[in-house]
């Protein structure tokens, strides 16, 4: 485990390491590499500057950040220069202040001066430097640049009459984002930032990230839909966590009068950097949508819902839930908890269920994204998580992303990705049968069926052993078993891989090698991988992958499973599972479950309950009779959603906890309105097990409580007492009882974050798991075998249909369906068909079609392109209109009970 | 790329061609009594040279004559003249005739080719004329071969001594040793800086990077006006350019270069596409040159127009297929270039002198020169002189005798004002500074810089306000426009200086335009914008009385009866 505390002999080394500078006659230390500026920053030197962003690679184009140099003729942009030892440096000498003041009065001689209604008023970096080197009026008068405005998109507003050019637009449009939506045109005075032949940046490649925004100095750029909404001075700015997926991105919300009017995030920030995607920055508007849930409501005989007061609703479900508990036993009760609430939550609906109630039948979500990675990398590694840090990937030279779309779903890992390869020359391997935005920064892409993934793993591992490029001493000193492995991937020969995948062998084998020669290599994967009948083994091949070849246990390496939800990682954390306790404490293991007795004052049922997908079954057949569901959307997230209606409406009570009226709320007797994240303090816990506070920033909206209060109220209801007046005693409480929580309080959280295990008060939590031994102690190689897809293709059904996601909406479109931009962005669902294959069944792009399975049937429009394999189908699951899991198959992963949501066999015909 | 070539030639093989064309154009009384050399290029072409060569081609034809060789060459350098042809005789006599038309042609086969005596009426230019010492008083040796050889053959090259210093160097087999000629030579970067080329070679030799690739820059992308210097050799004697490359490969380790060539030089690219095509034939360009170990890829990237990718930072990114913006230094393009590896870089003119130092050894070359710049440089020549054209001058040469006896003097009835050297980036020097020797160090010390080789006369007519006015609308309108001072400040220069000239100046712009010229050689990111405020500030400097008059009179320069008389060549 790497721990970051250094030793004061650590200390001292550093210190040595030091390059002894002079800035303005005193003498500070600098840590070699770094540049003037960067020194001068981290000591609270003034050096002026307009177009320095640390993400950035310095351009040095304001020319502000002079200093001079002794030794050194003339002056030198700080910016690009990096200090060496003995340097004396003057940052405010006259001919530095004189040319300062040139450059800002030639930038002011081309800039409105209308800061009076300037959206950047108070927020903008020229208009502080004309304070302070009291700038007036321009002093040079000439041409100056006409208004010209471009927001002929959603998100974006571009001002070019009060561009300074100083370029940061662009260079994070390039070096981060990777989608160079943007660049300078023209010559001279008349060069302009804007995209290639003045399009719309919707017919570019942008993708609304903002991030060029956020890096503006002035006022060129600015967030549209945030426009005119409140002066920088007049908000409140509140530090929290993007609710959408599970990279954890920091994000500050701009409230004023308890409305979110702008989402920025801090360059310094952890998980992001301060980089966010369209989501984060632009998604929020659903917080203060008035299609929010505001009163709890029972539903009327009539099959009406009807508006109650907490207490009515509070006494309904309890009463309703001792009824069936008395009835049919606890284990006729279910609960479904939510990845998208926080750990707190998690954890008290764990406790709920197993100590209120007195079952294990608690599941989440993380059942249809990622119970196959902890299934497959408990047994190797010893634990189902992530095993490097988000940070880590700018030390890898090869990396692998299978089965992740990752710069949709995941945009800001992405941008890392795109990072490295650009700055570092990482060098990308996906294999994905689509040609997936991110394909555009790979070296290699290998295009598999649907479903062959092991087939492809095992010959990636045949061709490394062949030519000898495994780590021997890695499988010698740390892991068991590799014998058993060179067994099971010998006879997949690169001949017999391509044959079942469909990929090119030569390219097979220059992946192997890229790989397999790589100093460090990270891999990187998603539902790709983990929704599959094989799931399991589907992760036990990457992780033997990843072990053979040493790629374990250090900076760069790794086997890293993208978490889908903002708090899937710490939900399964809390023990929001059924056979688990918080912190992964087996809940059948008599010691581990007798601890959280003894805390619980109560008896604990001893046998595992039922999965997500068990539950539903069992709601049809009658087992389940009462299902409590916050925060979660089955009508839509499931397989085979016909059968799920068919379940729901079987059962005797049905309460769903919810922030909007949702496809299951449809089916619910009683309705709690809970508040979301905005509304709330607590923590959540992303991909690389980053756990970060969660900070209340607006009130909820009319009767919608926080979701531990409404546990809580029930919970004390029904005669067991909870009685928390804040969230950071429940995280107390996890603390105590979970041994990889056990060092992490909200103090402090205040000022950092902190990656589990973090096992006391001292540590500093751990970035990289497994760098000595493995969580099992060696690691532990399992044979697997290519196994088909429970459906394959055949004369009924030709097709392989996949399904996905799409960057601009996000799981069942709770969240994003009310905001309007990312809907004008992606407004419909669509199927995207090779044009092969549509040239035969006489389909053009755009075209209505009906795709069928063996369950069911939708009709969308049709995407034609050959980005996707022939033979492939890929469709979004966001979409309630036309829903994907209508024909996916809900059957399952023997071990990991989740379902086969990637593949299965359908038919295509031309809608008319 | 591996090039791939069947017809490659041995060392021995070299030296045969060499042998076998020079015996083949050897003159004689017998059957091979005339050479009639047409000058093909870009400038002549322009005058009509190409109806020139066809004229005589047909009148060859048609007369049956069967004792002459005709060939064409690149431009001899005598711009204001052409179109040109030079015959050479087999009794040693050469006569270049000159601004031809068909009635000359006529003429000239009339009587030199029909009775073996020179066309007089034509006064054409013998070593007797005083046209000639336009050619006397010059040194030609990286010119050597210009209006000589044939640029579309190779074996004209080899005939004269071509790729002889491609095969010392790799006898020599020695990269020290290589380098240690060339840094004793003393010759420094022609394109304008005088960075001493050696030390150059030596910096990238030892840079080292992640993989073992190296690159060769040849900067041709040249684009001061009224320079034609590279154009110029690409276009008569690209072989030379080659081989220089060449030999810096082998002296720094690089398998694989790029020439830059401005699009807006067809010929040029024409010229090069085919020596390259034809090296390639010989094995002198591809694997295992000449029987060694080395092996060498050289490709044309052609420029889009940008005045600035002639800085070598954006030329980088240019060839990289971006946007050609200059980026800070260091590090430099010898430790972090093109792709992020060691790059060499050297302008056209440079690469044209390496063959004859290897060959010649360093001695030969600085010998000429001062103590700091050795060897000879390029000039073109125009403005207010008689003789127009592309003179190759020894350094240390005075100025005054580059304008008055290679340039013969002022054209007109007026007496000389001040010769500006070194283009939109150089600046004016003045009477008093004519007998100065041509060296680096001098020409910056009178307020000009070396340049690429932009020189410019001018006469008593010319408006200095209004000249600095020309070069400060060029550069502005160049500049690549990421820098605070060059985007702005050139062009807030340029609104002034075209006030002044309007006649409608205020009390303050002149110290305005220093200040802002100050500002912006201190603070600008690149060369460009580094010297953009140079003749303005040489102007102001020396001809400040011109300004004042201009604000104090409230006239423009027509009413006050001078004209820029910049002549576009």
């Amino acid at each position: 485990m790497t721990k970051t505390i250094l030793s004061t002999k650590e200390v001292s080394a550093k210190l040595n390491n030091k390059q002894k500078v002079l800035i303005n006659g005193k003498r500070y230390n600098a840590d070699p590499g770094k540049t003037i500026l960067e020194v001068a920053i981290e000591n609270n030197i003034f050096i002026p500057n307009l177009c320095y962003d640390p993400r950035l690679k310095p351009q040095s184009a304001c020319r502000l950040c002079a200093v001079e140099v002794e030794g050194t003729p003339g002056i030198v942009a700080s910016c690009v220069t990096k200090v060496e030892d003995g340097m004396i440096i003057k940052t405010n000498t006259a001919l530095i202040n004189e040319l300062v003041r040139v450059n800002l009065e030639l930038i002011i001689s081309d800039h409105p001066m209308d800061c009076m209604t300037c959206e950047a008023c108070g927020n903008c970096m020229l208009q502080d430097l004309a304070y302070l080197y009291d700038i007036k009026e321009p002093t040079y008068k000439g041409k100056v640049h006409d208004k010209k405005i471009l927001q002929d998109n959603p998100f974006i507003f571009r001002d070019n009459e009060k561009c300074i050019l100083c370029g940061r637009c662009v260079r994070m449009c390039d070096e981060i984002v990777g989608a160079n939506a943007i660049g300078y045109a023209g010559r001279g005075f008349e060069c302009e930032i804007t995209p290639a032949f003045d399009q719309s940046l919707t017919e570019t490649e942008c993708v609304f990230c903002g991030n060029c925004i956020s890096t503006c100095p002035v006022g060129a750029l600015q967030s549209k839909p945030y426009m005119k909404k409140a002066r920088i001075w007049e908000i409140k700015q509140t530090k929290t966590v993007c609710p959408y997926c599970g990279v954890g991105c920091s994000i500050n919300l701009h409230v004023k009068n308890n409305r979110i009017v702008n989402v920025y995030s801090d360059i310094g920030a952890n998980a992001n950097k301060g980089n966010l995607c369209v989501k984060g920055k632009f998604g929020l508007d659903f917080v203060g949508s008035p299609k929010r849930l505001t009163s709890p409501m029972i539903k009327t005989t009539g099959g009406k819902f009807k508006k109650v007061g907490w207490d009515k609703a509070i006494m309904t479900v309890a009463a309703k839930l001792e009824a069936i508990k008395k009835n049919y036993g606890p284990d006729s009760i279910a609960v479904l908890s939510s990845a998208k609430c926080t750990n707190e939550e998690n954890f008290l609906m764990s406790k709920f269920a197993r100590a209120v109630i007195g079952t294990n039948n608690i599941d989440h979500c993380a059942r249809l994204c990622h119970a196959s990675t902890v299934t497959g990398l408990i047994p190797t590694f010893g634990s189902g998580a992530m095993t490097n840090s988000i940070d880590d990937i700018k030390f890898a030279d090869a990396a692998i992303i299978i089965g992740s779309n990752t710069s949709e779903a995941h945009p800001v890992i992405g941008y890392e990705i795109i990072k490295s390869v650009q700055e570092n020359g990482l060098q990308l391997i996906v294999i994905d049968p689509r040609k997936i935005p991110i394909t555009k920064y790979a070296a290699i892409h290998l295009k598999q069926k649907p479903g062959s993934d092991i087939a492809i793993l095992l010959g990636l591992m045949n061709i490394i052993y062949n030519d000898n490029l495994h780590d021997k001493e890695f499988i010698e000193n740390r892991t068991e078993d590799f014998d058993r492995l060179i067994k099971c991937f010998s006879s997949y020969t690169p001949e017999k891989v391509a044959k079942i995948s469909g990929v090119d062998k030569e390219e097979l084998i220059k992946a192997a090698r890229v790989y397999g020669s790589a100093k460090n290599a990270s891999i990187f994967y998603a539902m790709g991988i983990t929704q599959h009948t094989c799931g399991t083994d589907n992760v036990i091949a990457v992780a033997d992958l990843a072990m053979m070849t040493g790629n374990i246990g250090r900076k760069g390496c790794g086997v890293n499973p993208l978490r889908g939800q903002n708090n899937v990682q710490g939900s399964c954390d809390m023990g929001a599972l059924p056979d688990m306790l918080s912190g992964y404490q087996g809940v059948e293991n008599d010691n581990m479950r007798w601890s959280f007795e003894k805390r619980w004052s109560k008896t604990l049922p001893p046998k595992r309950g039922l999965t997500v997908t068990e539950i539903i079954e069992g709601s049809n057949s009658g087992k389940i009779k009462a299902l409590y569901v916050m925060g979660e959307n089955p009508m839509l997230s499931d397989p085979d959603l016909l059968h799920v209606a068919a379940s729901l409406k079987k059962l005797e009570f049905l309460i769903v906890q919810d922030i909007f009226m949702t496809e299951t709320g449809e089916f619910a007797d009683v309705i709690l309105p809970s508040a979301c994240f905005a509304e709330k303090d607590g923590t959540f816990t992303n991909t690389d097990r980053r756990v970060q506070r969660v900070r209340k920033a607006v009130n909820a909206p009319g009767m919608a409580l926080e979701d531990w209060k409404i546990i809580s109220m029930l919970s004390n209801k029904m005669g067991y007492p909870m009685n928390y007046s804040r969230a950071s005693e429940i995280m107390d409480e996890i603390a105590s009882l979970t041994p990889i929580y056990g060092g992490i309080s909200y103090q402090r959280l205040e000022h950092e974050t902190l990656q589990w295990p973090c096992r006391q008060y001292v540590h500093s939590g751990t970035s990289i798991l497994h760098s000595n031994t493995f969580a099992r102690g060696t690691g532990k190689f399992i044979a697997v075998n290519y196994t088909p897809p429970a459906e394959v293709p055949s004369g009924d059904y030709p097709y392989i249909l996949t399904t996905g996601r799409v960057l601009y909406q996000f799981h069942t479109r709770t969240m994003t369906g009310k905001v309007k931009g990312l809907n004008e962005m992606a407004p419909m669902n669509f199927a995207n068909i090779n044009s092969e294959n549509a040239k035969k069944l006489g389909i053009n792009n755009g075209d209505k079609i009906i795709v069928e399975s063996r369950r069911g049937s939708i009709t969308v429009n049709a995407l034609v392109n050959s980005e996707i394999k022939p033979g492939v189908v890929f469709i979004p699951f966001h979409y309630a209109d036309s829903p994907a899991n209508k024909l996916t198959n809900s059957v399952l992963d023997p071990k990991a009970k989740i379902p086969e949501l990637k593949a299965c066999a359908v038919r295509i015909t031309k809608a008319f | 790329m591996t090039v791939r070539s069947l017809n490659k030639i041995s060392r021995k093989e070299l030296n045969d061609i060499r042998d076998k064309t020079i015996k083949e154009s050897t003159l004689n009384d017998f059957d091979k009594k005339y050479r009639i050399t047409v000058h093909l290029g870009t400038c002549g072409i322009a005058s009509g040279a190409d109806i020139i060569k066809a004229s005589v081609e047909d009148k060859i034809d048609r007369l049956s004559i069967k004792n002459i060789i005709f060939t064409t060459s690149g431009c001899v350098g005598f711009c204001a003249l052409e179109p040109m042809l030079t015959i050479d005789s087999f009794d040693k006599k050469s006569v270049t005739y000159y601004s031809l038309d068909e009635a000359k042609v006529e003429k000239i086969f009339e009587h030199h080719i029909g009775k073996g005596e020179i066309a007089a009426d034509l006064e054409p230019i013998t070593k007797k004329s005083r046209l000639y010492d336009f050619f006397k008083f010059q040194e030609s040796r990286v010119l050597r071969n210009r209006g000589r050889i044939n640029p579309f053959n190779i074996d004209d090259y080899i005939a004269n001594y071509g790729y002889q210093g491609l095969l010392k160097a790799i006898e020599l087999n020695n990269s020290d040793e290589i380098i240690k000629i060339v840094s004793e030579s003393g010759l420094r970067g022609r394109g304008g800086a005088g960075f001493p080329t050696g030390e150059k070679w030596e910096l990238c030799r030892k840079a080292t990077s992640s993989s073992d690739i190296k690159y060769i820059i040849c900067n041709g992308d040249e684009g001061d006006p009224g320079a034609f210097m590279d154009r110029n050799l690409l276009e008569s004697d690209p072989h030379s350019v080659l081989e220089g490359i060449l030999i810096a490969a082998l002296a720094i380790g690089s398998s694989k270069s790029y020439i830059y060539v401005r699009a807006e030089y067809p010929l040029a690219i024409e010229t090069l596409t085919h020596a390259i095509k034809q090296a390639k034939e010989y094995g002198l360009i591809g694997e295992n040159i000449l029987g060694s170990k080395f092996s060498f890829d050289v490709e044309i990237y052609e420029g889009a127009g940008a005045f600035v990718c002639g800085e070598e930072t954006a030329l980088i990114k240019s060839i990289e297929g971006k946007r050609g913006m200059p980026k800070p230094k260091p590090p430099f393009p010898a430790n972090e270039g093109l792709y992020g590896m060691p790059t060499l870089i050297n302008n056209v003119e440079t690469f044209s002198n390496i063959p004859q130092i290897i060959v010649n050894g360093a001695e030969w070359f600085n010998k000429i020169g001062t103590s700091t710049s050795k060897g000879t440089k390029i000039f073109a020549l125009a403005g207010a002189v008689k003789n127009v054209g592309l003179v190759e001058v020894p350094m240390g040469i005075s100025i005054r005798d580059i304008i008055y006896k290679i340039g013969g003097g002022i054209s007109g009835e007026n007496e000389f004002k001040a010769v500006q050297i070194g283009g939109p980036s150089g600046g004016c020097i003045t009477e008093e500074f004519l007998d100065i020797p041509l060296d680096y160090e001098r020409v910056k010390e009178a307020g000009a810089i070396m340049g690429s080789g932009g020189m410019i006369v001018l006469d008593e007519e010319t408006c200095m306000p209004n000249l600095a006015r020309y070069f400060m609308d060029f550069i502005q309108d160049e500049s690549c426009g990421q820098c605070v001072p060059c985007r702005i400040g050139t062009r807030r220069m340029l609104e002034i200086l075209e006030a002044i000239t309007k006649g409608k100046g205020e009390r303050g712009d002149i110290e305005k335009l220093e200040k802002l010229g100050k500002a912006i050689k201190e603070s600008s990111l690149c060369g460009l914008g580094k010297t953009a405020p140079n003749p303005v500030l040489s102007t102001i400097e020396y001809f400040r009385g011109e300004y004042e008059e201009h604000i104090e009179t409230q006239k423009s320069c027509e009413r006050l009866h001078v004209k820029i008389k910049v002549k576009k060549v």
